[in-house]
């Protein structure tokens, strides 16, 4: 699997990212800085988490401006996979790639901690080496991760099974009281129509190894190289 | 020179109102006057006030820092460059420091924690370094007090505005309450970073004619005189200085972190120095004095922010996120390209001298022209008189009663501000970013990998005011002791300290006696653990309206261990361990949270630090924590072995079933709630040999019982259920901060 994840000013999370991708494929992705205009032909595209342009404006929105990525939604329209996480879920929400909005946390505070996913479904590049339902631990870090969609949206997500991941509890239930920022019906990950661009707020690559914060996110890039290798 | 330099249009006469304004003691003038042989002008006497406030000369301290011991094998820099550096093998060094930001966190909270932050990080990629962890020790007032919520929520907001933006994980730190600090909080902050032995960046300027260059941020207005704020006490007037508080732009931070280590990839890099307290002024004298040359600055030349700027603010200015270097004059090119790339200004703004001067330069005037050795050599020095503090009686423990009920005093001790935890703030903090954190906040040290290493770094901060209020001397040991543990604790050898001094007014005797005993301590600490300083910073004046903080000799703590996978955290989610205590039992009540939450007194003298048992005893423990004796490793410290008890209860999920030993000399109350030092909970599965194994070694270790079902549980004493001492531990600070009453 050849991959890339893209750099732009403020991006802090690309190596976290990179090394993941790294310890599952056995290969480093190219990293493309954002002011290059030529992007490498791979088979995925990842834009990681952090502070594009300090996020000073709304989360993202500068960087869903910037060159690179008319050629990433040129790519993305083409069918090559996209994956954005946290900061890059917020990019390419706001590039139009997924559907929904990324508004500051409900209880007004950034937050880290482990979160419990439900895997909503294994249909898809991403979650293929997860089964429906399953339950997964992995951390957040993030402000503004409060997803927000307007209803009829919601329902077509729902509908089209667009829905990746849930905030649930350890024992999977969605009653609420695990989710982190008062997303939407607990929605911490969504897909575009085709399923071949993800956004979530959750950090996988920061679940890679069971010593350092667990192992529950490999499956996704493991996924991945099944998939796209 | 030939003539003096010109005076600024609408300049005031310097008179000795203006002298005092700046800061400077009337003797201090005097001395500038032998040294210029002629009045300053505007310019001369803001540089002159700021090089010497007490916060960049260190005039009251420097006497007493000397008797610190700052060297062992593994040191590759002590104090005296922005940060320390230590060699943790594999051509590898950590450079690390601590930094206050006292005065300007509690005039605007936010800002001022945030710029602490910004700055202790300069301090460590101006190295070389990547950093790779950041730490933060807190000091509020009395949770009751109306401003201790406002204070607490803008601090930890700003250190994790900052922090995360950049992309370093806050892994670890303190928090303390105490009326004491009412008025005056203490914001302290570490940065931990890693670099190749081989690509060490020092701030000695070389070579006349290279270029002087300024990176970063453009220069305006802010902070301009915070290094003088930094060395007053405060008055009735600290809400009128918020214009003498920065403000950070940690985006820009970030761009200048990856800009200035892309070019310390190559050889452009003659000298480096980060601008912080007194900016432009102390950046550049420094580099110039250290290399024995001079400096001319065109200050015409420097990024401005704003319009209408005038060299007096220029040179005084802390605006953040800028660094001045002196380059390769063949590199400029190649520098100019990287900085570029990151959006951000790069300007040669002079060049060195061999003139031993450092002259500036406005509009075609020279504005300044200071001999630069005198600065340094001829600063002021105080050998302030000092008064010990005399060692309180001792408490004896049959004196002070046992709890009533048990169980409710179990509950809270471990709601009491200064135990309760402190998730509400570390879950603001970013700790998991690199994903390198193996024990994140809420164990003793945090532990960190360095990256592609199976190595860890091991760090820690650790203060108790209390006992540095009672007794400097054995406060200053503790510190130094209780960070060697924490260490300790994970399997890591503590290697070396950063420290971060807050006092009050050195001019008062008192004061100065507590600052004096804090260091002697800390340095029989430092040499019986062969755990060196090599970095530090100094904040006095730490008082409002006459009133001192308690004594807060901060010690920031790094070790090394080889193999991340020997390491152990504080706890173990396992039934059946033996549950040992290591070390002796006294029963020490005197300054213990028990007494001062339960008794609600103060009171006694602390408990003494024998330094031989705590080596004794911690080498011991590490060589079987490495030996993988030892499953899980917690120390004891507030609140004693019941509440350290607790916190492995808690941290591993498992209840605990134990039974006091028998033959105890001492009460149940004294002997779980006394604070003796040297002491380790440690779970073990081979009691026996871990037991002899401590007797081989001299070590008292004695067995309490074995882990397992969901219950605290000592008989005949208490029984509270893990979720009930959970409940009671994490709800105060939340709770506390969402509006409820203090206590």
């Amino acid at each position: 699997m050849r991959a890339a994840v893209i750099v732009f000013p403020g991006i802090n999370r690309e190596v976290d990212v990179a090394n993941a991708i790294e310890m599952t494929s056995g290969r480093r992705p190219a990293m493309v800085w954002h002011g290059d205009s030529e992007l490498p032909d791979v088979d995925l595209i990842v834009i990681g988490g952090g502070f594009s342009y300090g996020d000073y404006l709304r989360c993202g929105a500068m960087a869903a401006h910037s060159p690179i990525m008319s050629e990433i939604k040129r790519r993305a329209a083409k069918g090559v996979p996209v994956l954005g996480i946290c900061n890059g879920f917020q990019i390419i929400a706001e590039a139009g790639l997924v559907p929904g909005t990324l508004m500051r946390n409900d209880h007004l505070k950034f937050v880290c901690a482990d979160v419990h996913l439900k895997v909503e479904t294994s249909q898809s590049l991403f979650t293929n080496r997860y089964q429906a339902g399953q339950v997964i631990k992995v951390p957040v870090a993030h402000g503004e991760g409060n997803y927000f969609v307007e209803p009829n949206m919601l329902k077509r997500l729902e509908d089209r099974g667009q829905i990746a991941f849930r905030y649930c509890t350890a024992a999977g239930e969605l009653d609420g009281s695990g989710n982190p920022n008062g997303s939407q019906d607990n929605i911490a990950g969504v897909f575009n129509e085709a399923k071949t661009v993800l956004g979530l707020m959750p950090h996988p690559e920061n679940a890679i190894e069971a010593q350092f914060g667990g192992s529950d996110g490999k499956a996704l890039f493991e996924g991945l190289v099944d998939a796209l290798s | 020179m030939s003539s003096p330099p010109v005076h600024l249009p609408n300049e005031p006469q310097i008179t000795p109102e203006l002298v005092a304004e700046h800061g400077l003691a009337p003797d201090e003038y005097q001395r500038i006057l032998q040294i210029l042989g002629r009045t300053p002008n505007m310019v001369e006497l803001g540089i002159f006030s700021a090089m010497w406030s007490e916060h960049c000369s260190y005039k009251s301290s420097r006497v007493w820092l000397k008797k610190l011991p700052t060297s062992a094998p593994w040191v590759i820099q002590g104090p005296g460059e922005n940060a320390g550096v230590i060699d943790i093998g594999d051509g590898q060094a950590a450079i690390f420091k601590m930094e206050s930001h006292n005065h300007p966190s509690f005039i605007e909270p936010y800002q001022g924690a945030a710029t602490g932050v910004g700055g202790i990080l300069r301090d460590v990629f101006t190295m070389g370094a990547r950093p790779i962890a950041n730490l933060n020790a807190l000091r509020f007032g009395d949770p009751a007090h109306p401003k201790t919520r406002h204070l607490i929520a803008g601090v930890v907001a700003g250190i994790g505005g900052y922090g995360n933006c950049m992309g370093i994980p806050t892994v670890g730190g303190e928090t303390n309450f105490h009326r004491a600090y009412n008025e005056n909080i203490l914001v302290n902050a570490m940065t931990v970073g890693v670099a190749r032995t081989d690509r060490i960046f020092y701030s000695t300027a070389a070579g006349v004619g290279n270029p002087v260059v300024y990176v970063g941020s453009k220069t305006g207005r802010d902070g301009i005189h915070g290094a003088a704020m930094a060395s007053a006490e405060f008055g009735d007037d600290t809400e009128s200085k918020r214009p003498t508080v920065q403000v950070g732009d940690p985006f820009v931070e970030k761009l200048l972190l990856e800009a200035c280590l892309e070019l310390m990839a190559t050889d452009a890099i003659i000298a480096i120095q980060d601008m912080g307290a007194a900016g432009l002024t102390s950046s550049s004298f420094e580099m110039a004095g250290k290399g024995g040359l001079g400096v001319e600055i065109v200050l015409d030349r420097v990024p401005m922010r704003e319009p209408g700027m005038n060299p007096y603010e220029l040179m005084l200015s802390e605006s953040q996120e800028r660094m001045l270097m002196v380059l390769k004059p063949d590199r400029q090119d190649e520098a100019r390209r990287i900085f570029e790339k990151w959006e951000l200004d790069f300007a040669v703004i002079g060049q060195l001298t061999d003139s031993g001067r450092m002259v500036l330069r406005w509009q075609d005037d020279v504005v300044a022209d200071i001999p630069i050795p005198p600065l340094a050599t001829e600063a002021p020095l105080y050998e302030r008189p000092w008064q010990a503090t005399a060692l309180p009686p001792v408490l004896e423990a049959t004196a002070i009663a046992p709890p009533k009920n048990w169980r409710a005093t179990v509950l809270q001790l471990m709601a009491a501000p200064d135990i309760a935890s402190k998730q509400w703030i570390w879950r603001q903090y970013d700790h998991l970013i690199m994903g390198n954190t193996m024990i994140r906040p809420g164990g003793d040290a945090a532990l960190v990998r360095v990256a592609g290493t199976k190595k860890g770094l091991a760090m820690t901060s650790d203060c108790t005011p209390r006992y540095c209020a009672a007794h400097p001397e054995t406060g200053g040991r503790q510190a130094v002791a209780e960070a060697w543990r924490n260490i300790t604790a994970t399997g890591a050898t503590p290697l070396a300290v950063t420290d971060n001094m807050n006092f009050g007014n050195p001019q008062k005797p008192e004061i100065m006696g507590q600052f004096a005993g804090a260091i002697v301590g800390m340095a029989e600490a430092c040499k019986a653990l062969d755990f060196p300083v090599v970095s530090g910073n100094v904040s006095l004046y730490n008082e409002t309206e006459g009133r001192g903080i308690l004594p807060t000799p901060v010690i920031g703590g790094v070790g090394l261990i080889r193999d991340l996978d020997r390491a152990v955290r504080i706890s173990a989610a396992q039934s059946g361990l033996s549950v040992i205590v290591v070390g002796e039992t006294s029963g020490w009540l005197g300054q213990s949270i028990y007494l001062r939450e339960i008794e609600r007194r103060e009171d006694g003298a602390p408990p003494p630090v024998d330094l031989a048992a705590e080596r004794r005893n911690g080498d011991f423990v590490r060589a079987q924590i490495l030996a993988g004796a030892v499953k899980a490793c917690h120390d004891i410290s507030d609140g004693g072995l019941l509440v350290a008890l607790a916190e492995v209860a808690m941290a591993g999920d498992i209840g605990l079933r134990l039974k006091l030993p028998g033959g105890l000399q001492v009460a149940p109350h004294a002997f779980l709630f006394g604070e003796d030092q040297a002491r380790y909970v440690c779970l073990v599965e081979d009691e026996a040999l871990f037991l002899d194994a401590a007797q081989s070694a001299t070590v008292p270790a004695l067995r309490l019982g074995r882990t397992g079902g969901d219950m605290l549980a000592i008989e005949d004493v208490v029984s509270v259920s893990v979720s009930s001492l959970r409940r009671a531990h994490e709800a105060w600070l939340p709770a506390y901060m969402a509006g409820e009453k203090a206590a």
